[in-house]
């Protein structure tokens, strides 16, 4: 089974062992994983300020380079959900990519449904032990219906628990540029998401998204919580950060 | 209403830091959540209501003109009195027009945004009439001379202790904390008001084209004596409200109250159809009804349209993440949350409410929620993208994004340029890999939280290295 890697910017930017946990993962999996060598960004940070013109640049290149995979998996809901939920309609107007763009967009997955309905991995490689709480990204629980599958995978890891928060699918407050336009009130979000955090006393905070990684590590640790936030792939893969 | 929406930002700032009104909706932000989506288990085919709700107010609004027509002709019929406006100003005039006629002095009045909309208690008091809020949220908010927070729960954003201070202070009583008795005391101030109200006014959830009536959900009864208590009463309302038959009145409404409440059914849903008939025990006797088109039109013929599906329960903004946080008074005008980031720049201009649709995490909550599948988060992208079309957006960011998807649809470029950011933020970041004050276009970032730093080098780099290890490595 091809499958294209994409990374997504934030990941090969500021985490890139995410990167290669997902990589692992796959590969783990059985799958005959590509990584185009050029790609960047699907184009999301333009789509979501209201710039098409930029968006489609973007999103042209990612069905260029992805055109040839039989599958597209992403370690990110929301880079995930711009492939598969927004390209059709990005390409609307752009009648001679919009077929392409349609069949590249069908064939996205996130990387955990990916991994837990396609290609139904069994025997998950990381070995952490302890408790974790997820939180449900929300592109990847309302674009790509992802919320079972991180859990079903991180308890197959031995010695994992998941201690749930009240309120895992609220909002972290991220929402792109957002959380820059308006700085207060997207702190102030988070900061509500970091009490959920601490209520479910969990060791580790994780997660499916790059951007409310940020957002969320970032708040906890202007709180002095200095609670480890991980992507699930790494706890997945064992490929935890190292500094 | 006067709009404010430009001073979003400042507004919200306040908001998030006033003490009390964090803790008024802290203490509601749960409730309606939970009631919600408790009742709506009730259903055990939401979805396909949902669905079916969805498209009969397309089908109401697709087919506006004849449906209204329709409406009218059996509202006539029943000896309606019907007006058909353009404007607010115009509604405005019209209902102070019927109220001089009929030599009226005090009129009493039950919800309606749309008269939110239109100034109309604030014209009304300049014409010299008596003009009482009855619904007790707009009692509370027209004491307190506010304008509402929310559309169902106009006076959310005050606690108990707020409110006991406003009755204290307005009707001149002991001051009662209990909600109960509060409330008790606000009823009894406003029973003589129903008793000798000349007129009476209200809005409308729907226009049941299939029987030429009114209909208003409460839950209060006030909007019953609204309607059947004065000689003269006048709804006003927008033509998007029209809907084919009671049929789809009861199938809608099976969403509207849990949606809005969590209640299977309101305590009252009154339908008035024409003036009281000879044999009615009460009801007005001249009934006036005046259907104004404010702007819904040009929404129905813009991309925006979807928003004229919106049934006015509250529920996009009860779940919105950032109304929970700054309730609704920032957001500047009569509709406050999603559904207000997308109706108040089309009704009263997109160069009025720039942050209004920017605003929003587009986390999709409120689309989730919504019982009649507008797709909010769409639509506030399509404002944001009108934005960008004309111009309306600041300098700085329209360049950064150029700049970024310049760069990032350039590989070797891009890849230098990460390559330096990545080793950059990395010795800024120091041994904490925290920064934690970023230059400006990034610092609203870093006034409430650290940002995460790079860890020096990139995935492609790393990837890159990786695989010429393996090629040039024993295998």
């Amino acid at each position: 089974m091809k499958v294209g890697l994409f990374v997504t910017c934030l990941v090969d930017l500021m985490r890139p062992n995410i990167g290669f946990a997902a990589l692992r993962l796959l590969e783990a999996a059985g799958c005959d994983v590509v990584v185009p060598a050029t790609q960047t960004c699907c184009g999301q940070p333009g789509y979501n300020s209201g710039d098409r013109i930029a968006a489609q640049a973007l999103a042209r290149k990612v069905v260029d380079e992805f055109d040839a995979c039989e599958y597209i998996v992403v370690p990110s809901g929301s880079c995930s959900g711009m492939i598969r939920a927004h390209y059709p309609e990005l390409f609307a107007e752009l009648p001679e990519y919009r077929a392409r763009a349609e069949a590249v967009a069908a064939r996205t997955y996130e990387l955990t449904d990916f991994l837990q309905n396609m290609v139904r991995l069994e025997r998950v490689p990381g070995k952490v032990s302890g408790s974790v709480t997820y939180h449900d990204s929300c592109s990847g629980l309302r674009e790509m219906g992802v919320k079972s599958q991180p859990r079903a995978l991180l308890s197959k890891i031995p010695g994992l628990t998941i201690k749930e928060m009240q309120q895992p699918e609220q909002c972290c407050g991220f929402g792109g540029t957002f959380a820059v336009k308006y700085g207060d009130i997207s702190s102030r979000i988070a900061d509500l998401k970091c009490e959920d955090v601490q209520a479910a006393g969990a060791d580790a905070l994780v997660l499916g998204d790059l951007g409310c990684m940020l957002n969320i590590e970032g708040r906890l640790r202007r709180r002095n919580d200095n609670t480890p936030v991980l992507h699930v792939a790494e706890v997945l893969a064992g490929e935890l950060p190292q500094d | 209403m006067q709009i404010t929406s430009r001073d979003f930002k400042r507004v919200a700032s306040r908001k998030l830091a006033d003490p009390k009104l964090q803790k008024a909706l802290g203490n509601a932000k749960g409730k309606l959540v939970v009631t919600r989506a408790r009742s709506i288990l009730e259903l055990d085919n939401y979805e396909e209501i949902r669905e079916a709700s969805a498209r009969v107010r397309d089908f109401g609004l697709q087919n506006m003109d004849v449906l209204l027509e329709e409406w009218e002709r059996r509202a006539v019929a029943a000896g309606t009195i019907v007006h058909w406006v353009e404007s607010g100003r115009e509604v405005n005039a019209k209902v102070i027009e019927i109220a001089r006629r009929h030599n009226v002095r005090k009129i009493i009045k039950s919800k309606s945004m749309l008269g939110e909309e239109t100034n109309l208690n604030h014209e009304l008091e300049a014409a010299g009439l008596d003009v009482r809020e009855t619904d007790l949220g707009e009692y509370i908010i027209q004491q307190s001379g506010e304008t509402p927070s929310h559309i169902i729960a106009p006076a959310v954003h005050k606690s108990r202790d707020d409110v006991a201070d406003l009755f204290a202070e307005k009707h001149q009583r002991r001051r009662l904390t209990d909600i109960a008795a509060l409330t008790h005391e606000a009823r009894e101030i406003l029973r003589p008001h129903f008793l000798d109200a000349d007129m009476g006014i209200s809005g409308a959830n729907f226009l049941v084209a299939e029987t030429g009536s009114t209909m208003i959900v409460t839950n209060e009864g006030n909007g019953r004596m609204t309607t059947t208590m004065p000689r003269v009463h006048v709804a006003i309302t927008g033509v998007e409200k029209i809907i084919p038959t009671l049929e789809d009145v009861s199938m809608i409404l099976r969403l509207l109250t849990r949606s809005a409440t969590g209640q299977s059914i309101s305590n009252y849903l009154s339908f008035t159809t024409g003036p009281k008939r000879p044999d009615d025990k009460d009801g007005p006797g001249e009934f006036h009804v005046i259907i104004v088109d404010a702007g819904r039109t040009k929404v129905l013929a813009s991309d925006m349209r979807e928003a004229l599906r919106c049934i006015r329960c509250g529920a996009c903004m009860n779940h919105c993440p950032v109304y929970q946080n700054i309730g609704g008074h920032a957001y500047g005008w009569v509709y406050p949350g999603p559904i207000g980031s997308i109706l108040t720049p089309s009704y009263v201009g997109l160069e009025n409410a720039i942050d209004l649709p920017n605003a929003a995490t587009l986390c999709n909550q409120c689309g989730v929620v919504c019982p009649v599948k507008i797709p909010l988060p769409d639509l506030m992208r399509k404002l944001r993208e009108k934005q960008v079309e004309r111009g309306l957006r600041p300098w700085g960011e329209r360049v950064g994004l150029r700049l970024w998807a310049w760069a990032a649809a350039r590989p070797r470029i891009y890849s230098l340029l990460t390559r330096i950011g990545a080793r950059i933020g990395r010795l800024a970041g120091g041994r904490a890999g925290l920064l934690h004050k970023l230059p400006p276009g990034g610092s609203g970032w870093t006034t409430g939280r650290d940002f995460p730093a790079p860890k020096g080098k990139t995935f492609r780099e790393l990837y890159a290295r990786e695989r010429a290890g393996k090629r040039s490595g024993p295998q």
